[in-house]
């Protein structure tokens, strides 16, 4: 690891004036933030310790929601009997991913921001325009079978590697951040993580020296909630395709469809129209292939990853099927 | 007052330089060899301890991040001649080959038999909410931290299986 200077902050002003600065970062659970720091990938000349500043308390809103601190791990969320009960879909997820060791360590705020685990990206020897602007994509024409086969650009195809984003995208939480200045805002966690576009080196919307506070998850819907996830073994692999889904059914049609997806782009993917050609329809082969047309309208492969496209098709079925059976 | 870490019971001061991952401090500063590394990048277990009552990768945590927390190693669990329930069902059912996993295996284990006692489901739990028994696909998801290259799987789950029924897990 390269040197730098670390701070201990106490409160969350604290935390937020140490990480003023360009080369400052925040550091909580450090599974992944240290793993990159060892491989040079991330090289902070300043680390903000912020495990000591009290975020990290899962309580009820006042709307009948939850708010899980930014400092609340990855086990005490999925395990929190709230979330066990309202947001099954979300201990689900968070429990298909890593391992006990590293979940209890991560936190939520820190699982939000993890990198992506593209190869090129974690090899400071490989070009990749996400860790250093303009030296190219080694991914484009090399191994790319974790890759994007929605929304990528020429410029980066990297994948968003998470589990628990996914279910928060499909819940439609909110995350809450404080700025430099002490101003707080929330934002949707469907708009959190940005597309790589010709700025792949941004993840999310976080500007620096912002923080992470909360994220919000909204008064529970009834229905059946579901969290697919296809790897490669199974335990402790990254999706190739993953589905959160939160089902309703009523006389026998779909009354609420809300799903996003893992591992097909560098965000949780959420498009609002596969939720309205299904709503107000019955169950069927037909419908869940007009919304996998939908789902795949624009994906693209890069080779290795195009098993990627008719795996999400038939793990959209799978997950569509078995949400209605639940369900009706 | 110093900052300092508790380890095994023993207070120690935290170390000047803030990379030292406390895998390191453990080994190299305090020279308690038990914990290995393995990948130093949280992918084997190896390095795995108990900080207040959580497993953990010591490979991925600065010491300097756990001021006043407390760290319980293989040494702490049990010696040679008074072996914890879990060190003795690792000897008495050959749960290794090598021996270079076994310590984090061993601290792995003994923090995953209070989960499943608290009823903290896993990825292979039929129900979020229901009790939770110790089977064997039970044991293998919640091990998956822990790699054993020598292949010594099955009698590592037959040692967890046997400690979980001695405590009625």
């Amino acid at each position: 690891m390269r040197p730098f200077q670390y701070d201990r902050a106490r409160t969350l002003t604290d935390a937020v004036q140490i990480t003023q600065g360009e080369d400052a970062m925040a550091i909580a659970g450090g599974t992944n933030l240290l793993d990159l720091m060892k491989l040079q990938v991330e090289t902070p000349g300043k680390l903000a310790d912020i495990n000591r500043v009290g975020l990290g308390e899962i309580a009820d809103t006042d709307g009948g929601g939850l708010r899980i601190g930014a400092l609340a791990t990855n086990t005490a969320t999925a395990v929190h009997p709230r979330v066990r009960a309202d947001y099954p879909v979300l201990s689900r997820a968070i429990l298909a991913g890593a391992t006990q060791q590293l979940r209890n360590k991560a936190t939520t705020g820190g699982n939000l921001c993890q990198r992506t685990r593209c190869y090129y990206f974690m090899n400071i020897d490989q070009p990749c325009n996400k860790r250093e602007p303009g030296s190219g994509c080694g991914a484009l024409d090399g191994i790319a079978k974790l890759h994007a086969v929605l929304g990528a650009s020429g410029e980066c195809i990297a994948t968003y590697p998470g589990d628990m984003a996914v279910a928060l995208s499909a819940l439609d939480a909110s995350v809450e951040i404080t700025g430099s200045d002490g101003m707080e805002r929330t934002i949707p966690v469907r708009d959190f993580h940005c597309l790589p576009g010709d700025t792949p080196w941004r993840d999310n919307v976080l500007e620096p020296g912002e923080i992470i506070t909360a994220v919000t998850l909204p008064a529970p819907v009834g229905g059946t909630q579901l969290y697919r996830k296809v790897r490669e073994r199974s335990s402790y692999a990254f999706a190739l395709v993953s589905v959160a889904a939160i089902v309703e059914m009523q006389d026998g049609v779909f009354t609420r469809a809300d799903l996003s997806f893992g591992g097909l782009a560098h965000k949780p993917w959420h498009d609002p129209r596969i939720a309205q050609a299904l709503v107000g329809n019955a169950p069927s082969a037909q419908l869940f292939d007009r919304a996998a047309d939908i789902l795949l309208e624009e994906a693209q492969g890069h080779g290795e990853n195009d098993f990627k496209i008719p795996l999400a098709r038939r793990t959209l079925h799978a997950v569509l099927e078995q949400a209605s059976e639940n369900a009706a | 007052m110093a900052e300092t870490i508790s380890i095994n019971g023993t207070a120690h001061p935290i170390p000047d330089d803030p990379r030292i991952t406390l895998l390191d401090f453990l080994r190299h500063d305090l020279r308690l060899t038990g914990t290995k590394k393995g990948c130093d990048h949280g992918q084997c277990g190896a390095c795995t301890v108990i900080v207040n009552g959580m497993r953990i990768n010591s490979c991925l945590t600065l010491a300097a991040m756990h001021e006043g927390d407390e760290v319980t190693t293989i040494e702490g669990l049990g010696t040679p001649d008074a072996p914890s329930p879990m060190q003795r069902a690792f000897l008495e059912n050959d749960g290794y080959q090598c021996g270079y996993c076994t310590p984090g295996q061993i601290c792995s284990a003994t923090a995953m038999l209070g989960e499943i006692a608290n009823g903290w489901p896993s990825d292979a739990s039929e129900t979020l909410d229901g009790p939770i028994e110790a089977t064997g696909d039970e044991i293998r998801e919640r091990m998956s931290g822990n790699l054993c290259r020598c292949g010594a799987y099955a009698n590592i789950v037959a040692a967890i299986r046997g400690v979980a029924a001695e405590e009625g897990a």
